[in-house]
């Protein structure tokens, strides 16, 4: 019962501060403007490098997206915490930068995905991995084969990926901010996630196997 | 309601959906956006297929790995967040001149 209390107040306290912030930015307040991008910023420069993969780009689009929070600010009506404001203009700013940068046809995705033979049976045999997620994830080897796996994902696939699993958008977001179906954003995720499975089966599958 | 998922293939005298079938309907099933009977079909070969168990569990990880390996998330503590530093602050904070 007294955590429930703790856990209210701490959320009353929080909305509240929220919206003493709101009211000093909207009057124009210097230091809520900076605390506003010092408390953010770090986080949003995180979510653009992730998705960008190139610091300067990454810095760009930062900066795109404060200017375009600033300019938003008197029609945002503090329906979600600022936070979750934010990091939806800084994954949009993001994709505008990948979808400029697109210039050559893509490459397919069909080689990283499992095969079957004609009565759908699995060509392969697939067995467990040697250890678990968590035990995985200590090792710094395998979070660089995860990350480099995911950076070899075509573009169209890797993108879904990122705004689904990592930046945990829902499938309706996703399909709004790329404009494409929902049931276009579930194939394309559930082939990424498929793509990402089969590139790291090799080095994680237990020796004995 | 027909079922989108209708390969079959024979064994020890019952039908089953194939592998191919189960891989293709993964994301469904775990979004629980299956009906009833398919996931039952589901349901009935996994537990006759121990390679679609393994790939059920390893998509599983690989999803699990790709977010805490691209979050940073990999030791106990959540990682900081990049430091902007004073020059990128103060070039956000120009812009709204």
């Amino acid at each position: 019962m007294e955590d429930e209390v703790a856990v209210w107040a701490a959320a009353v306290s929080h909305e509240s501060e929220e919206r003493a912030l709101l009211a000093a930015l909207r009057a124009g307040d210097d230091r809520a403007y900076e605390r506003l991008v010092t408390e953010n910023g770090g986080r949003m420069l995180a979510v653009a490098r992730r998705m960008l993969r190139n610091d300067e780009e990454a810095r760009d689009a930062l900066q795109e997206a404060f200017l375009l929070a600033f300019r938003a600010l008197p029609r945002f009506e503090g329906n979600s915490r600022i936070s979750t404001w934010l990091h939806r203009i800084v994954v949009n700013a993001s994709l505008m930068k990948l979808r400029s940068r697109r210039a050559h046809p893509e490459e397919s995705i069909e080689p990283m995905l499992p095969t079957f033979l004609e009565d759908g049976h699995s060509t392969d045999s697939y067995c467990d991995w040697s250890e678990s997620a968590d035990k995985l994830l200590e090792r710094s080897q395998v979070c660089n084969q995860v990350r480099a796996s995911i950076d070899r994902l075509p573009e169209t696939y890797r993108t879904v990926l990122l705004l689904r699993d990592i930046e945990e958008l829902d499938t309706a977001e996703v399909a709004g901010m790329l404009g494409v179906s929902a049931n276009a954003v579930k194939i394309r995720l559930h082939r990424a996630r498929q793509a990402l499975r089969e590139q790291l089966d090799p080095h994680l599958r237990r020796e004995d196997a | 309601m027909k079922s989108r998922i209708g390969k079959v293939a024979a064994y020890r005298g019952e039908e089953f959906i194939t592998c191919q079938e189960v891989i293709t309907f993964l994301l469904e099933y775990l979004s629980k956006d299956l009906t009833p009977e398919e996931e039952l079909h589901f349901e009935r070969h996994l537990a006759i297929c121990p390679s679609c168990v393994a790939y059920l569990k390893t998509y599983k990880q690989a999803m699990h790995l790709g977010r805490a390996a691209m979050r940073g998330e990999t030791g106990a503590a959540s990682p900081e967040p990049p430091e902007l530093g004073i020059e990128l602050v103060r070039a956000i904070l120009q812009s709204r001149a």
